[in-house]
């Protein structure tokens, strides 16, 4: 990847970072730690992979994204309204009773939200949905979906992760957002989903594992998945909950609690200094 | 005698005949043989896909393909449509609206030796209870058929109930017309009215004879359309006669006699009795003794009508 591009990719993601801390800051609640952990794969995602419009949210053409694990709205309202679906402004609203920022993704309310999560385990099965939509119709979108690590204890997740190697759905690329941490403690001692690997080989998919903060590997991953023919690819991210923000990485606490404002200051302090 | 068809074939039989005149596709989950299902993945294989034993993952997979402009129908027992994928329906498809449509069969307790586990009677009120959801019971074979069109020019979710037990056809007539939401009556009447969904309408058909051999004049109101309920046909039934019976084949919690009570209370009051099933779970057997033995007979109709009569007075 060339430098410049990978400056303006970081630098992107750190924009991101911010808005995730502006809007669950501003909302005194939300889930900053498993929105942090996938804001450079979203940032990839919507800054340099999907073909989408934000002109014409509803292009039918266009690529799509199910946050399967949609409690991170933040995330993704950072990247919509850094791509310019909507305003930034806006951010400073999440969660608020006049906003169409509600604390889960709303495609009704929200440009460029494809689908409306939250409940965990329900999103993938709609974007197999949307997968299979495109080969019924004979179109070349593809459909992304980010799956938590303790989302996927879920058994739903599996019995889509079957539907969509069934069906032989090529187009739709799920990301495992591999932050080892739910919120009673770490994924592995709740309990264990993993090996995520063997489990997905098994089930089907084509694996790609990587570290879900390396903007080189991200982009590998995806250009891999889009070679696969014939089988659904999983791309397990290795990520760190909270990334970016130094007290609140690796920490549990962080799953679904609010910086104050000092808390705050200091981790908006933080990502801009290594921006 | 009229000839008898169970909703469930028409349902069938009716995605296979307007398929050739709309553009949908058809989700089930291993139950195709027995929703009738089977009778459209016989004519349309390309447009019919199997989701196996998992019916919370077929209600999220039919919102994402509704998300892209397609009609579906997802199907399968209403135990499993409306009470296994429960949280499916209402997050998935009932949240954003979605133009899916799900065609639940084997519903109530005319399933019959299955027993207790495959009798849904709370799906009524599962699925009233979400919000922008339609909910249709059609009577007969003419009036499921009719539904099916009517759900698939509908735009949003539709939960459609049919039954695995032939009925009797009563709308086999050339001025029968089918709209989301309209009340039909059957039979005027001034002293009391029965108002029945699903195979209970021809019940209360039979009802209403033997109480008009006893003098007593009877209205019979069908409502297919459980949500949103004809508050017009209610209210005037309850101005006009005084006393109302329902009379379903569902749980007295929550389904027609509930969204009759709510209608005429608000509205005019008036005595609501309600037939069903009261509070407990289904049973094996075969049907006829079935029906006996949770009071959802003609027979019983007649003494609900009595009753409602009394309290009117």
């Amino acid at each position: 990847m060339e430098q410049a591009k990978l400056n303006q990719l970081k630098k992107t993601a750190a924009q991101l970072r911010l808005d995730i801390l502006e809007g669950v800051h501003a909302a005194s609640s939300g889930h900053p730690g498993g929105s942090l952990s996938i804001a450079d794969i979203m940032t990839y995602l919507y800054f340099e992979e999907m073909n989408i419009n934000p002109a014409d949210p509803k292009w039918s053409e266009r690529d799509r994204l199910v946050l399967s694990k949609g409690h991170t709205a933040p995330a993704l309202y950072a990247a919509l309204a850094e791509k310019g679906f909507f305003s930034r402004d806006e951010i400073k609203n999440l969660r608020k009773v006049d906003s169409f920022l509600q604390g889960h993704p709303d495609m009704k309310g929200t440009p460029g939200v494809d689908m409306s999560t939250g409940s965990l385990g329900l999103g993938f099965s709609s974007a197999c949905g949307m997968a299979l939509a495109a080969k019924i119709d004979g179109k070349d979108y593809r459909v992304y979906s980010i799956i938590g690590d303790g989302e996927s204890e879920e058994g739903q997740i599996w019995e889509a992760c079957m539907f969509a190697a069934h069906y032989k759905l090529d187009n739709v690329c799920a990301i495992f957002d591999w932050n080892g941490l739910q919120i009673d403690g770490p994924v592995a001692e709740v309990m264990n989903p993993t090996p995520f690997d063997s489990k997905l080989k098994a089930f089907g998919f084509h694996v790609i594992c990587i570290d879900g903060h390396d903007f080189e590997q991200i982009a590998a991953a995806f250009a891999e998945a889009k070679t696969v023919k014939g089988k659904p690819t999983a791309i397990i991210a290795k990520t760190v909950k909270g990334k970016g923000v130094s007290f609140m990485e690796n920490q549990v606490g962080w799953h679904g609690s609010a910086p104050n404002d000092e808390q705050y200051a200091t981790a908006v302090a933080e990502i801009k200094a290594s921006m | 005698m009229a000839e008898k068809i169970a909703t469930r074939e028409a349902y069938g039989n009716a995605l296979a005949e307007l398929a050739e005149k709309y553009d949908f596709v058809v989700l089930d989950a291993d139950l195709a043989a027995a929703t009738k299902t089977g009778v459209f993945k016989k004519k349309y294989p390309e447009r019919f896909f199997d989701c196996g034993i998992a019916e919370g993952n077929m209600m999220s997979v039919a919102a994402g393909i509704a998300t892209t402009g397609k009609v579906v129908f997802a199907s399968s027992f209403a135990m499993f449509a409306a009470g296994r994928a429960y949280e499916q329906v209402r997050n998935s498809i009932g949240y954003p609206h979605l133009n899916v449509k799900i065609g639940a069969t084997h519903a109530g307790i005319t399933v019959g030796e299955d027993g207790a586990t495959h009798q849904c009677i709370e799906d009524f009120a599962l699925m009233r209870a979400i919000p922008g959801m339609t909910v249709i019971n059609p009577a007969d074979a003419v009036e499921a058929k009719a539904a099916v069109e009517a759900a698939i020019n509908f735009v949003g979710p539709v939960y459609m109930r049919f039954g695995r037990y032939a009925v009797p056809v009563l709308n086999d007539n050339a001025d029968y017309k089918f709209e989301i939401g309209k009340g039909i009556q059957m039979k005027d009447g001034s002293d009391v009215t029965i108002i029945a969904t699903g195979m209970m309408v021809g019940m209360a058909l039979e009802a209403a004879q033997t109480l008009e051999a006893k003098g007593i004049s009877v209205r019979v109101v069908n409502i297919h359309t459980l949500k949103p309920i004809d508050k017009d046909i209610i209210l005037k039934a309850a101005k006009e006669t005084g006393a109302i019976v329902t009379a379903e084949e569902h749980s007295i919690i929550g389904g027609l006699g509930s969204a009759v009570a709510e209608v005429v209370g608000e509205g005019c009051p008036v005595p609501v009795v309600r037939l069903g099933v009261n509070d407990e779970f289904g049973h094996s057997g075969k049907v006829p003794p079935l029906l006996e033995m949770y009071g959802l007979t003609p027979a019983n109709i007649v003494s609900k009508v009595e009753e409602a009569l009394k309290l009117k007075k």
